[in-house]
Parts: structure tokens; C-alpha cells; sequence
């Protein structure tokens, strides 16, 4: 029995070892957002984050994602259902066409933007050149990336007297 | 009833709760007696396309088209919501089941029914999905960029307006006042005068009584309020957040999974294979001999995959083991040489004589051009669910034509077919793959020998060998200047004439043409690529078009502009191009602009691309296009069409290339067929012109200047001229 931690929740599942987590995830969980490219890891639609890194889940045994936080498409948009800043503006630009690779592309954008609030050209070259799109969506994408960028919260940087703020404002 | 249109006639009816449902049906005794005899009983029944207007006052379109990322089902919905005068807010959509009501009656005029445009075919043009298609005359295919331009055209929109006209017929009557005092807005009937108004649904059941109009009147472009604007699709939100259902997300209570493999040469069969190892690991239900592929059967795709990997399948000889991508190129060479010898060039088009006129030319130049096999690599690799019980098959499927896919399977394994049910889902990328009919006759075939419902997955390794490739082709053109650099003969030999027969025509005006191509075998079996015969036949002619504007040391571009000046529409894509790219401005070193101007599917696209040769392979820095495909139905979604009409070309002409050596196909995933990501995506600019000619498509036809374009480039860079793709595959000098 393998445990996982995916996307906030402990699940659980009886999967050989060297199964590739895609397919745990797919098969096993039946979270079908996450999907089947390529199988060697050269395409990106089987993205997933690993403790908030991309990693490509059709050529990562499920033993190694054991203990690490793992994130898919499901678990990008907040408890509520409100949209990551991302998908809203991969929807404002209309970015999908088949949409069989975005949420691999979505999901190396997110981590991009996490790691790089405001990215260069060259950055989002970097981070989403290996992920595929055949509709050819690229300039939507990077379009997208730069509207998201710019609408993200900037990141919160957890002081001491920030998180005792908090701690007073909820009594 | 029904009453006789130009194009068919209309029919009305009413369903459970008063719904009002309004279709279009060709007409009966139609010239083409197979599509005649797919109409039942009475001839009333071919209805292709549907509005429902329910008692909540919310309009359905039921689109007969599969969605692949083309938009078709938001551009479909808005013409027939506008006809309607409908509330987009009150509007959707469903896609049509897989049946003879939905027939894509056009695209099966256009392309098989040998009509006024289109030639007859030479026999072996009807391979692959061709033949099956025209075996079937199952015509509800997505493909063709026929969606607006037939179905949109001639069909949801004269729905929307037949069903506004019969409310409004019906309200007239209800409160008794002249129809000309009526108005209609947002799926409410207005009769200013007495301040009255009704929501549509109010008179639905009314108006299902009434005679459908024989001819709606139709809006003209002026009184468009959804047509023409660029309403966001239906499919998107679903398509961000992992919810969007493909075929390959389908899961069935008690699924078993398979995994197949196909012979690596074409046409061979299992000769023998030792199972004692697959069987034995782990998960594995089922090894199956299916004659002309293996499958594993076994509790998860991975488990059966592992498993298929292992058996050691031996093939039967077909002959062709010795077969390599150079003997390909000679054998048409040879062809080309022999038909011209014998004088047995099939003809496509003569206009004067290009043979005479090139003898008396001041200047002949003459090329060779090839393109190589393409496979269309679309990101979801082929994958149905199938379940058969008794006399019941049941598949779920992403498909182009899934009309043809109940067909096809009822016919081969002795179905009746109402007992097919075809549940079509989103496709992950189609490109005219997903028109073929072998991936669901296998996955029917392996459930037939399964206890409940299996979901049948081709690798990406699979996907890649075992396609139906743009064929590879070759040209040989010559061509003759006068004195004072005037194109003055056109001799075009090229091998493989599918679809569309008029793809190998020129836009240009050349006194003297002779347009003709060789019989000739093609070993790999080879199907529709994303625009199809413009694929080969926009990089040959834009490129020769281009050599012979530098021999006569003119400017391509006025080279150009010159042989279409009789062509308003031609020239003005040329000029828009030209202006959006400021054709003629001085460029850095190793920098140059090339330009290709194709019309295809009814639709003129001219390209710029600008290209820098100061590296050691060239890289497309921008393309702008200039696309009149007569009237934008959804603008964002044309440019989404073109720009991804433009990648898809690029990565053909950068990397494409599927190569035979032993018979077999070489490459096997994106690392050996690797196609433009997002670091060599060029930045495109797309104008849209609404030239207000009939209405073009707009899947296709971005993808056909593409090559010549960059190649063209290349040439005013660097001085050297492409003549076969991909660049991948050629030298450069550099600057």
C-alpha cells in the first residue's frame, strides 16, 4: 500500500512500486485531468508539481512521490473553486483549442509564476518549453502568463509580527 | 408540412412540453443516389441540422459537428442564435449522436460526389479514410474546414430564421396584430404599439403547428449582432480546469484495459508470438492474436502496456522489408520521367500551350521540390472504450466522423446498426487522424473477446508508426520568363493527387499552364493531414513562384501582386500582409522576409514570415498572415485557427519527417519526431479582411503558406533555396 498526499488529501492505494504516478493518479484515483502524452516524459501534458515542483508524472514511479506533496489540475484552483489567477487568464485569453495538454501547460505555469512572480520571455521559454502544445497555442499561453503575472498577489512573506497579526485578528 | 427550399426543405415538429424543434433536410431525389437512398420512408427524414426552443425559453443548437479544439460548436451556435435573434444567455449547445440525421451532406457533395468543382478522382486517391468514407457514404465528418462554410451556411442559420419566422408568425396570430408590427431581441417577441411582449417559448407550441417558410429571409451583415463577434467558447472553462471529458477519461464500472501492437511493416500479419512471459506478469488478463495487431489485455493501461512490450511477436513477409525512404523519391522520380516519356501525364489542367511557350521563352528555370511522410501526432494518442453485449456494442470515442465509426462497425462485425451507439467525446487534437476508421474496429474487436467494457490506448509509440501519413510527394516544375521578366509558362508535374482536386491550381494568372501529375504507388499507407494535398502543393508553387520572380530580378512580393492584379481578393491579402510585416523595409544582416499566398477551402490566406540565418539552424522569428475567408463568423476564433494552423505547418516544416528504412516507419515519439514548442513559436499577427465573398473554412487553410513562407525567407537571408522539407534534414551555410 502506497500513501499519498495529493492535493491536501491522504489517499491510499494498493499500486505496484514502479506503477508511473500518471497512471496511479489516473487509474487509481480516477482524477482524469491529468493526462497521457508520450509516455518518456518528453511532452509535459502529464504534469504534475512534487512539493511545488513540476516534475512529469508518466516517468516518475509512484514510490518516489511517496511523502511529497502532490499537486494536479484539480487541486490548482482554491477550496472555494475560485480560479487560480492563471486559469482565469488562460480563459481571458483563450488559450485552449483541443485542451488536452493544458493542464500540464497550466500546471508548469503556475510553478513557473510561484518560483518567477514576473517572468522574462527567456523564463517562460525556460519553464514551458517542455511542455507540447499541437493546436499551437504558444502565443496565447505566453500572453496569458504575462496577464496572470501581473494579477497575482504579490507574494506574502511570512514575518514574525505578520503572523502574530494574524493570530490577534482571529479572536 | 414541409415546404421545398433552395437547398432542401425545413421541417418543424413539436416534442413532449411543447418544445419547438426546427431542422433543415436535403431534398428528396437528390441526384446523388446514395444520399437519396440514407433517406427513410417518407424522404422527410434527412434532417441535419436542429434548433429546440424549450418552454424555459432556452435555445439548443444541436451541432453536427465533433469538437477537436476548432470552436466549430460556439461558431455553429452563434450563426444560428443571430438568425434567431437570440438570447446568447439563453443559448446552447449539443452535439448530434451519430446519425443519419446529422450527415454532413455538403462535405460528401464537395468531396465524393464528383460535383460541378471537383473532377472525377483517379481510383487511388480513395485510400485510407477516403475510400472508407466513400464506401460508407457515411458523411457526418468533421473535416474539410466544411463546418461554417456548408453546415453554418446552409444550415444553422436557416434554422434560426425558419424558427424566429414561425414565433413571430405565431405571435402575430396570438394577438392578432400584422407580423410586419412585430420585433424581435433577445428571444422576446415586441409588439411596440400595444407595449406588449412574450418570450419566444410563449409561442413554441403555436408555432410548431404552422408551416415552416419555404425560404427564410436571412440576415444581411449589417443587422449580425452574435456573427462577427468574437463570443467566448462554450468549451473553454472546462478545458482549465482538468473537468473537460476526452474519450481517453471515460471509465466504466469493471474496465479492463488493452494495450495493442501493429506490425512494423504495413500489412503484415502475426506469424507467431511467444506469450509465456507476458502472461505472467503482472495484472495481465488476455493475450490476443487478432491477426493484424496483438493486444494485452489487464487490470490498468500500464500492466497491459508492460506486457504487450514483451511478447515476441514474429510478422509475415510482405515483400516491402527492404524498403527505404530514397527508393520512395526514386520510384516517383521515375514515374514522373516515364509518364512524360510515354506521354501519359494525367492532366489537370491545360491552359494554353505551356510546353511551346517555354520553348520560346527567353529564360527557363526549372526545380525539383519534395516533402516527406507526416504523421499527425495529435497530444491525445488514439483511444475508444468499447463494450459489446449480445447484439449491443456500445463505444466512446473522440472522432471526426462518427457516423462512419457505427458503420463501419456494424458492418464489419455484423452489428445492426441501430444497435451501434456512438458516444462521440472532445478529441485531444484530430487533424483528419481521428477520421479513420481502424482504431475503433480494434478496440470493438478486443472487447468482443473481453467480459465487460475495455479501454483500448495506443502508446505514443503506436500513434506515431502506425498512421495514416500526409503521403510524401514530389514536383517538377519549369517555368518560362519573357524578356522583360514576364511569367509566360507554367509546366507543373507533381505525384499523388488526392483532395481537394483543385489544390494543385495556381492563383496566378499565367498564360501558358500545363498542370499534370504521374500514377504512381505509394508503399505507406497515408490518409487527410490538416489541409490535406495543399500541404505539398502550397510549398512547391509558392516556392517556384518565388525562384521565378528573383530570376526575373523582380520583388516577390510585386512579382506576385502582378499575376493576381485581376484578383481583387488576392491582392488585397497581398497588401495586407505586406503592410502588416512593412514588406521592404531594411533588414539587419542574415535577416530576411518571405511571402506565400495560398487559397484553399475557400479561404485566402498570404503569409510573411521573417527569418534570421545568423545561427546555425534558421530560426522564424514572426509571421503575419492576411486571412478573407469572405466573413468571420467569431474573429478571436479564426486568429486561434490561424495562428495554430501556422504552428502545425511550422513544425513540418522545421522537423517533420517520417522516414521508411527496412519497410518500416523509423520514428516512434516526440524525441525522433519532434515538433515547435514554445521557445522557437515565432510571434504571430493575424488580420482578418470580411471581403463579403462566400464563406470560406478556417481549420485548414493557415497551414499551407507556412513552409514557403519561411523557405522563401530563407532564400532572401542567405541566398540559399529550400527545396525539400524539413529544414532539419538540410545543410546550412549560414550567411
Amino acid at each position: 500500500m502506497t500513501t499519498l498526499m495529493i492535493n491536501g488529501e491522504r489517499r491510499t492505494v494498493d499500486a505496484d512500486p514502479g506503477k508511473p504516478l500518471l497512471w496511479v493518479i489516473r487509474e487509481d484515483l480516477k482524477m482524469t485531468g491529468t493526462k497521457f502524452g508520450c509516455g518518456i516524459a518528453q511532452c509535459g501534458a502529464c504534469t504534475v508539481h512534487l512539493d511545488g515542483t513540476p516534475i512529469r508524472s508518466c516517468s516518475t514511479p509512484v514510490a518516489a512521490a511517496e511523502g511529497a506533496r502532490i499537486t494536479t489540475i484539480e487541486g490548482v484552483a482554491g477550496q472555494d473553486g475560485t480560479l487560480h489567477a492563471v486559469q482565469q487568464a488562460w480563459i481571458d485569453h483563450q488559450v485552449p483549442q483541443c485542451g488536452y495538454c493544458q493542464s500540464g501547460q497550466i500546471m508548469s505555469a503556475v510553478a513557473l509564476l510561484t518560483e518567477t512572480p514576473n517572468p522574462t520571455d527567456d523564463d517562460i521559454n525556460a519553464a514551458m518549453s517542455g511542455n507540447i502544445c499541437r493546436c499551437g497555442a504558444y502565443g496565447r499561453i505566453r500572453a496569458a502568463i504575462k496577464t496572470a503575472a501581473s494579477q497575482m498577489p504579490a507574494p506574502v512573506i511570512e514575518t514574525e509580527a505578520a503572523i502574530e497579526a494574524e493570530g490577534t485578528n482571529d479572536e | 408540412m414541409n415546404k421545398w427550399t433552395r437547398r432542401g426543405f425545413i421541417a418543424a415538429g413539436v416534442a413532449a412540453g411543447g418544445v419547438l424543434t426546427v431542422g433543415v433536410a436535403i431534398r428528396e431525389g437528390h441526384r446523388a443516389p446514395k444520399l437519396a437512398s440514407m433517406m427513410a420512408g417518407d424522404g422527410e427524414t434527412l434532417v441535419n441540422v436542429w434548433v429546440k426552443l424549450a418552454e424555459d425559453n432556452t435555445v439548443t443548437a444541436i451541432v453536427p459537428h465533433s469538437e477537436m479544439g476548432q470552436g466549430v460548436a460556439t461558431a455553429m451556435t452563434q450563426m444560428l442564435a443571430d438568425e434567431m435573434d437570440a438570447d446568447w444567455e439563453l443559448v446552447t449547445f449539443e452535439q448530434a449522436p451519430a446519425h443519419e440525421a446529422y450527415a454532413n451532406y455538403p462535405l460528401g457533395r464537395e468531396y465524393l460526389m464528383g460535383d460541378t468543382t471537383v473532377p472525377g478522382f483517379v481510383q487511388d486517391s480513395l485510400n485510407g479514410g477516403f475510400l472508407r468514407i466513400a464506401q460508407s457514404m457515411s458523411l457526418q465528418i468533421t473535416g474539410g474546414s466544411t463546418a461554417v462554410r456548408f453546415t453554418g451556411e446552409g444550415g444553422m442559420r436557416i434554422a434560426g430564421a425558419a424558427a424566429k419566422e414561425m414565433i413571430v408568425r405565431a405571435a402575430a396570430k396570438a394577438w392578432r396584430v400584422p407580423r410586419r408590427e412585430l420585433r424581435t431581441e433577445r428571444s422576446f417577441v415586441y409588439h411596440d404599439a400595444s407595449d406588449r411582449s412574450a418570450p419566444y417559448a410563449e409561442f413554441a407550441e403555436a408555432a410548431s403547428k404552422l408551416s415552416p417558410p419555404t425560404q427564410p429571409t436571412l440576415k444581411t451583415v449589417d443587422a449580425y449582432t452574435l456573427m462577427g463577434t468574437s463570443i467566448p467558447r462554450f468549451d473553454i472553462p472546462s478545458k482549465v480546469d482538468g473537468t473537460a471529458a476526452f474519450a481517453m477519461d471515460v471509465d466504466l464500472p469493471n474496465m479492463s484495459y488493452a494495450a495493442v501492437m501493429g506490425p512494423p511493416v504495413f500489412g503484415a500479419t502475426v506469424d507467431g508470438f511467444d506469450e509465456t512471459s507476458a502472461r505472467s506478469m503482472p495484472g495481465v488478463k488476455q493475450v490476443l492474436n487478432e491477426g493484424h495487431f496483438v493486444a494485452v489485455v489487464a487490470d490498468s493501461y500500464w500492466n497491459a502496456e508492460q506486457a504487450v512490450r514483451v511478447l515476441d511477436v514474429t510478422w509475415t513477409e510482405t515483400g516491402r522489408e527492404g524498403l527505404d525512404q530514397d527508393a520512395v523519391y526514386d520510384q516517383f522520380r521515375a514515374d514522373m520521367a516515364e509518364a512524360v516519356a510515354s506521354g501519359k501525364e494525367q492532366t489537370d489542367i491545360k491552359v494554353g500551350n505551356a510546353r511551346r511557350a517555354l520553348k520560346t521563352a527567353d529564360q527557363v528555370i526549372e526545380a525539383e521540390y519534395s516533402v516527406p511522410y507526416l504523421a499527425h501526432a495529435a497530444m491525445e494518442p488514439l483511444n475508444a472504450v468499447a463494450q459489446v453485449s449480445g447484439d449491443q456494442v456500445d463505444i466512446w470515442i473522440g472522432h471526426q466522423n462518427p457516423l462512419a465509426v457505427r458503420d463501419e462497425i456494424a458492418d464489419t462485425f455484423g452489428f445492426k446498426k441501430p444497435n451501434v451507439t456512438v458516444h462521440n467525446k472532445l478529441m485531444g487534437g484530430g487533424f483528419g487522424r481521428k477520421s479513420e476508421a481502424d482504431y475503433p474496429l480494434m478496440a470493438v474487436k478486443i472487447a468482443q473477446q473481453v467480459d465487460g467494457p475495455v479501454k483500448l490506448i495506443w502508446s505514443r509509440e503506436e500513434d506515431t508508426r502506425q498512421d495514416f501519413y500526409r503521403p510524401a510527394t514530389t514536383a517538377k516544375v519549369i517555368g518560362g520568363l519573357s524578356a522583360d521578366g514576364e511569367a509566360v509558362g507554367w509546366d507543373y508535374q507533381f505525384v499523388h493527387k488526392h483532395d481537394p482536386a483543385e489544390a494543385s491550381h495556381i492563383p496566378y494568372a499565367i498564360e501558358n499552364q500545363f498542370i499534370h501529375y504521374a500514377e504512381t504507388e505509394n508503399p505507406i499507407r497515408f490518409g487527410p493531414w490538416r489541409s490535406v494535398d495543399h500541404t505539398q502543393h502550397g510549398f512547391f508553387i509558392e516556392s517556384f513562384i518565388d525562384e521565378l520572380a528573383h530570376a526575373a530580378n523582380k520583388d516577390p512580393m510585386a512579382f506576385r501582386r502582378d499575376l493576381v492584379s485581376e484578383s481583387p481578393r488576392y491582392v488585397a491579402a497581398l497588401d495586407a500582409v505586406a503592410e502588416a510585416a512593412d514588406w521592404g523595409r531594411a533588414l539587419p544582416e542574415g535577416r530576411g522576409l518571405g511571402v506565400a499566398l495560398v487559397d484553399s477551402f475557400g479561404t485566402i490566406v498570404a503569409e510573411i514570415a521573417e527569418v534570421d540565418v545568423t545561427g546555425p539552424t534558421p530560426r522564424v522569428l514572426n509571421v503575419w498572415s492576411a486571412a478573407d475567408p469572405g466573413f468571420v463568423v467569431n474573429p478571436d476564433g479564426f486568429t486561434a485557427q490561424i495562428e495554430s494552423a501556422i504552428i502545425y505547418g511550422l513544425s513540418a516544416t522545421l522537423y517533420g519527417d517520417i522516414t521508411v528504412e527496412g519497410g518500416a516507419i523509423a520514428q516512434s515519439n516526440f524525441h525522433d519526431y519532434p515538433v515547435v514548442r514554445m521557445d522557437e513559436a515565432p510571434e504571430i499577427k493575424v488580420q482578418l479582411i470580411n471581403s463579403g465573398a462566400r464563406v470560406g473554412g478556417g481549420g485548414e487553410p493557415g497551414t499551407p503558406p507556412i513552409a514557403a513562407a519561411v523557405t522563401n525567407a530563407i532564400f532572401a537571408a542567405s541566398g540559399q533555396r529550400i527545396r525539400a522539407l524539413p529544414l532539419a534534414s538540410q545543410s546550412f551555410s549560414g550567411v
